[in-house]
């Protein structure tokens, strides 16, 4: 079969560029997007919740010694949102998005054509990643205004952190969707590590107030140095070493997920 | 195009489903690959299309391992799974964009929707697809790289008479075209319209393979017929001499099979002139395809061929025997 030779029905003319991982990714992103829109359940979940929920802790602000703390309520509210931000609008809708594609066969699919296994979990991945990004920097405008909470003084460590726990939480519900096999349990399986950030990486409860040895547990915890870069970012107390310290801590965090992905994470449905 | 030795696949529980499978396909060739359910159809394409790595053996697709060498070969090949795969709430052309965005040199989506018959179903949302139309929607991605190897894993289940009539046009065109083809099916019908050269697998192993003419010419034809009253089989001329290799007898209706149907018909029908009687519900036909499947699974499920099966298998072949 040489070029020349002609296809009785295939006429066509006009024919696409050669693919590039970037016109997959971005193809795939595109309908990915288009199917959040029309998914009224997790559109709500991920937009509503994160910009209101870090609200309610302003009440509950008062019965914390902040001051003692070197926190102010701006500081608390903050990286809590991000953090819910993260955890619902990013984690949990992508446990929900890599699980429900598998079930329907998509990611099959898309393994015949030529997207490699990351562009595909990737190209997934990026409608529910910008919008976990753009809330995250309405959340700090909005922060700043409403809060009192002034300009950062090291913003390049919220920055940081932001897209450190942007691509952890997809790494991550990647790790999750792995273990879930369906749609509705895809409900469930992300609730533990929701719980554990919210009390156990400074989100709800800033590791300031914890006791020591408890507090130096928690800052292992996967989420643990994401929250603790953007409070840190704004606060501007955190050493050279600190801050490198949580830096190993995300990045040995996402090396581990993305291991686990490569070794485990499922295609296709069980049978 | 398409080389397959002693290929092997093993499922996590120990299944073997494909046991050792060897053929090739030539350039700009229909094979199909023919089986009962559970035949180890699918498993074999899977493997073909670098889906999964075999437990052993060597595939070759345009001369790659279409598994580890996965970027040198699916710009070239298109595939249609056996089911969907498509997010359920995109329009029809949305889910054509998307696929065209992932395909070097993509044909326009909606011509390639227009060769399947789908441009009238652009704003539809593939939930509210007939199965049949979601078929159609597979086909037309699988075609939408323009590819030099097809992969249609059964492309008209679930496609009505005139929606299976279109594809085999559609097939053949492309292969008209020098696309080369491997399907699988289950309609021997199918097999016998489009391929060029087929191959009947039966629990993992293929039986016999060739074109549809020598597949079928291994096979006997045969005559049926009512027996008139008053006559017993014992009155019709010696069977032997007719070329007639065995028979069988329903209540009044005798089949016989033979592997000489012009000789067997004239000695009947001669008997039947001379002797002035009328051979009610006659039937003459030559081996079908069907015969040769039908038959294919009955020896090999009842003969224990091939190399000592492990358990599992030997279990299977007990419960398909029963």
């Amino acid at each position: 079969m040489s070029a020349t030779t002609t296809r009785a029905s295939a006429p066509s003319t006009a024919r696409g560029p050669a693919s590039t991982p970037m016109s997959r990714m971005t193809a795939l992103a595109r309908a990915e997007m288009t199917l959040l829109g029309r998914n009224k359940g997790t559109l709500f979940a991920a937009l509503f919740v994160p910009l209101v929920l870090p609200f309610s802790l302003r009440s509950a602000s008062e019965q914390m010694d902040l001051a003692g703390a070197g926190l102010t309520v701006g500081t608390l509210i903050l990286p809590a949102a991000i953090g819910f931000s993260l955890l619902f609008a990013v984690y949990s809708a992508l446990v929900g998005v890599f699980v429900v594609r598998r079930e329907e066969l998509v990611l099959k699919r898309l393994r015949t054509g030529e997207l490699r296994d990351g562009e595909i979990l990737a190209g997934a991945a990026m409608p529910a990643v910008l919008s976990g990004l753009v809330q995250s920097v309405l959340l700090a405008v909005g922060c700043a205004a409403l809060l009192d909470l002034g300009a950062p003084s090291a913003v390049h460590l919220s920055i940081l952190g932001l897209l450190l726990g942007l691509v952890l939480c997809t790494a991550l519900a990647a790790v999750t969707a792995s273990f879930t096999r369906t749609g509705e349990s895809a409900q469930v399986t992300p609730l533990p590590f929701m719980f554990v950030t919210m009390f156990g990486s400074g989100t709800v409860l800033p590791l300031e107030l914890l006791p020591d040895r408890l507090a130096s547990v928690c800052e292992l915890l996967p989420l643990t140095p994401v929250i603790t870069l953007v409070r840190g970012g704004w606060t501007g107390d955190l050493t050279g070493a600190e801050t490198l310290g949580a830096v190993a801590t995300a990045v040995a965090w996402t090396v581990l997920a993305v291991f686990a992905v490569r070794r485990r994470f499922r295609w296709e449905p069980r049978h | 195009m398409i080389e397959v030795t002693d290929l092997r696949r093993v499922y996590g529980g120990g299944f073997e489903a494909v046991r050792g499978i060897d053929f090739s396909v030539r350039r700009g060739e229909v094979f199909a690959l023919l089986g009962t359910n559970g035949a180890g159809k699918t498993s074999t394409v899977e493997l073909l299309e670098g889906l999964a790595a075999p437990a052993g053996g060597r595939v070759r697709v345009l001369g790659h391992d279409p598994y580890t060498e996965r970027a040198a070969v699916r710009p070239r090949t298109g595939v249609m799974l056996q089911e969907g795969g498509f997010p359920s709430e995109l329009t029809v052309a949305e889910t054509a964009r998307m696929w065209a965005g992932c395909v070097s040199g993509a044909r326009p989506p909606a011509e390639v929707l227009a060769l399947v018959g789908l441009e009238s179903k652009l704003g539809t949302r593939v939930k509210q697809l007939s199965g049949g139309q979601r078929r159609r929607l597979d086909l037309a991605l699988a075609l939408l790289g323009d590819p030099e190897v097809l992969f249609l894993d059964e492309p008209s289940t679930g496609l009505d008479a005139e929606g299976r009539r279109d594809t085999w046009e559609l097939v053949s065109a492309l292969r008209d075209g020098g696309t080369t083809v491997l399907l699988t099916t289950h309609y021997l019908e199918e097999a016998e319209n489009l391929a060029d050269r087929l191959a009947i697998m039966h629990e993992g192993r293929i039986a016999v393979t060739g074109t549809p003419a020598e597949v079928t010419a291994a096979q006997p034809s045969h005559i049926s017929f009512e027996l008139p009253a008053g006559y017993f089989v014992g009155d019709l001329p010696p069977l032997a001499s007719l070329g007639v290799d065995g028979h069988e007898v329903h209540d009044r209706t005798v089949r016989l099979r033979t592997r000489e149907l012009q000789r067997a018909a004239t000695g009947l029908l001669v008997w039947a002139g001379q002797a002035g009687v009328e051979l009610r519900r006659l039937d003459v036909r030559s081996a079908s395809l069907e015969e040769a499947f039908l038959s294919i699974a009955k020896e090999v499920s009842a003969s224990p061929a091939g190399p000592p099966a492990d358990g599992t298998a030997s279990r299977t072949k007990k419960e398909y025997a029963a």
